[in-house]
């Protein structure tokens, strides 16, 4: 059952500049839905609007069948987590956590039991007396949890929650954060730049630039079968590049790279293609096999696990390669490669490439 | 002919003879700082919310107090809204038109941080409307900027002279009219202890406001 449905939503700030450009979504009931892009892309904006802090040009946000368009966000009932916090800095943790049960006129037995419980939850239980300034921003962002969730709302809104953190906490409250959504078993809209955390914690995922949604669908698909350059460039490191589709000797269809042409299994419609595979899906070809390309390795960096290696195409185009680290190639050296089967990806040239 | 020696005489003769000054500058000083507050942080809090060129018009127009000569403000009070005149009233009018920049001054600037901000958003997700933002979230989270506002508008109520000299009658007479009198009478030795009596009254004011500006600083590490 589709729980929250954001309908052809758009924010416009003047005549032709567009926050967000009819983007429409729907999440279901007990869903994680991560919308990803870069700075500047409206996926923020898209929750603001969906939270009622900001009011769309046109388009709807309901809850269930329930159009809550023109509500203000008090009367929402959302539960929302914000990047930098925002606890009330006059009010201890136990009060912070308790202001949204006080506004619902929950009886005083009634709050207390519950911020005793989410504290419990949150592992924050001896701070409850703090103010906010005695406490890390790791303790803030468990605080601003335990008091978006005490009121038990149907929809959690998180905009970056874990952004505003260092790399080491971000890591452990992530790893909480995905069991507790899971759990509590929440309808949760959840805004990020980052990547490793759009694909942890979402179950599906939407890729988001120029204030319109590129993609959306499970971490794996976006991963593994990118709709378009935008996509494919923004989910990690690719090789992209433009070709020409043309039918082969064999009968199947291939792109014509200039480089090599390599035999691909879908038509994506439209003679000029973009070619996307990624790093991790090239091996060096055997002795006696035919190579789809040569490289002309420039540069091999030791990441430790992988090595990953630079080089240039006969055409002079840059490739990357990550290898296992037991691969002995130089830079200098000139090394055929190939790409796994079924891991080449063509897409329709519409798309602009990556950077 | 002139005695000589230390005397507290003048210090008696100022409180016999001017305490009702005293009286009336801190009645007229506190009503002053409290019609500030009361209208003077909705006021603040409704422009903080404004971002259109109307708003921010409407503030530069509210500061323009400052910039007028207290003769002109006290001239054009009594011209406009004289059924007012002999009331200490009148002058409480005037110092609240004098001194309301400096508190909405004090209170914006405390308003327009985007910490503040962001706490309205989250009362509000959690269910708090406007009103309620505003005396739970809002006012407690810029006290420090009322409370030095208000101190900054007692001091200026206070040792106001200009306006209330055209606006005072001698039953409404404040501290700094006294003085006024008392230097143009050209009794210097009553002079002097009223200066030093006045002094008493603003200088732990001032004191007071330098040491709550430099706790904020302090405060602002977290």
């Amino acid at each position: 059952m589709t729980h929250l449905t954001i309908d052809r939503l758009t924010k416009q700030y003047a005549k032709s500049v567009y926050a967000v450009r009819e983007v429409s979504l729907e999440v279901e009931k007990g869903e994680t839905m991560v919308l990803v892009g870069p700075s500047g892309c409206g996926k923020t904006t898209t929750l603001r609007m969906t939270a009622g802090l900001e009011i769309p040009t046109s388009g709807r946000v309901l809850f269930g069948n329930k159009d809550v368009t023109d509500l203000p966000p008090e009367k929402r009932g959302v539960g929302m987590v914000f990047q930098n916090y925002a606890l009330f800095a006059n009010m201890t943790v136990a009060q912070n956590i308790a202001f949204g049960l006080e506004m619902r006129g929950a009886s005083r037995d009634r709050i207390g039991s519950q911020v005793t419980t989410m504290m419990n939850m949150m592992g924050i239980t001896e701070l409850a007396a703090r103010k906010p300034a005695q406490l890390s921003g790791g303790q803030q962002q468990r605080v601003a949890f335990a008091r978006a969730l005490a009121i038990e709302p149907e929809y959690l809104l998180l905009d970056e929650p874990l952004t505003a953190l260092d790399a080491k906490l971000r890591d452990s409250l992530r790893v909480e954060l995905a069991r507790l959504l899971k759990e509590l078993n929440i309808t949760a809209l959840y805004v990020t730049h980052d990547l490793t955390e759009a694909m942890a914690l979402g179950d599906r995922i939407a890729v988001m630039n120029h204030g319109q949604i590129q993609q959306c669908d499970t971490p794996r698909e976006i991963y593994h079968n990118p709709a378009n350059a935008f996509v494919a460039g923004f989910i990690g490191r690719t090789n992209c590049y433009r070709g020409l589709l043309e039918s082969s000797d064999g009968g199947g269809l291939a792109v014509n790279l200039g480089f090599a042409t390599l035999p691909v299994a879908c038509d994506p419609g439209g003679r000029e293609v973009v070619v996307i595979f990624r790093p991790e899906d090239l091996r060096v070809a055997a002795p006696d096999e035919t190579p789809h390309f040569v490289v002309h390795i420039t540069d091999i960096l030791f990441l430790g696990a992988r090595v990953r290696g630079i080089g240039r195409l006969s055409g002079g185009e840059e490739i990357v390669i990550d290898l296992d680290n037991a691969v002995s190639i130089r830079s200098g050296d000139n090394v055929g490669f190939c790409i796994r089967p079924g891991k080449i990806v063509v897409r329709s040239a519409d798309f602009n490439l990556p950077r | 002919m002139f005695e000589k020696g230390l005397t507290l005489r003048w210090y008696a003769y100022v409180w016999e003879n001017y305490s009702h000054t005293i009286k009336f500058s801190v009645i007229i000083a506190a009503a002053t700082v409290i019609i500030d507050i009361l209208l003077g942080v909705p006021a603040a809090y409704a422009l903080s919310k404004g971002r259109s060129r109307w708003s921010t018009g409407l503030e530069e127009l509210l500061s323009v107090p400052v910039a007028i000569p207290g003769i002109a403000i006290a001239l054009a009070l009594i011209q406009t809204h004289n059924y007012l005149s002999g009331s200490w009233l009148f002058i409480v009018v005037g110092h609240v038109i004098f001194t309301m920049p400096l508190m909405l001054r004090a209170v914006t600037a405390a308003l327009r941080t985007a910490k503040l901000a962001a706490m309205e958003e989250a009362a509000a997700s959690l269910g708090a409307g406007r009103g309620t933002r505003l005396i739970r979230v809002v006012v407690p989270n810029v006290r420090d900027a009322i409370v030095a506002g208000s101190l900054m508008v007692l001091t200026m109520s206070l040792g106001e002279f200009n306006l209330t000299f055209f606006l005072y009658t001698p039953l409404t007479m404040t501290m700094p009219v006294g003085l006024y009198e008392s230097y143009a009478s050209l009794r210097i030795e009553i002079g002097s202890a009223y200066t030093t009596l006045f002094l008493l009254f603003t200088l732990p004011l001032m004191a007071l406001i330098q040491y709550l500006g430099s706790e904020k600083v302090e405060g602002q590490g977290f």
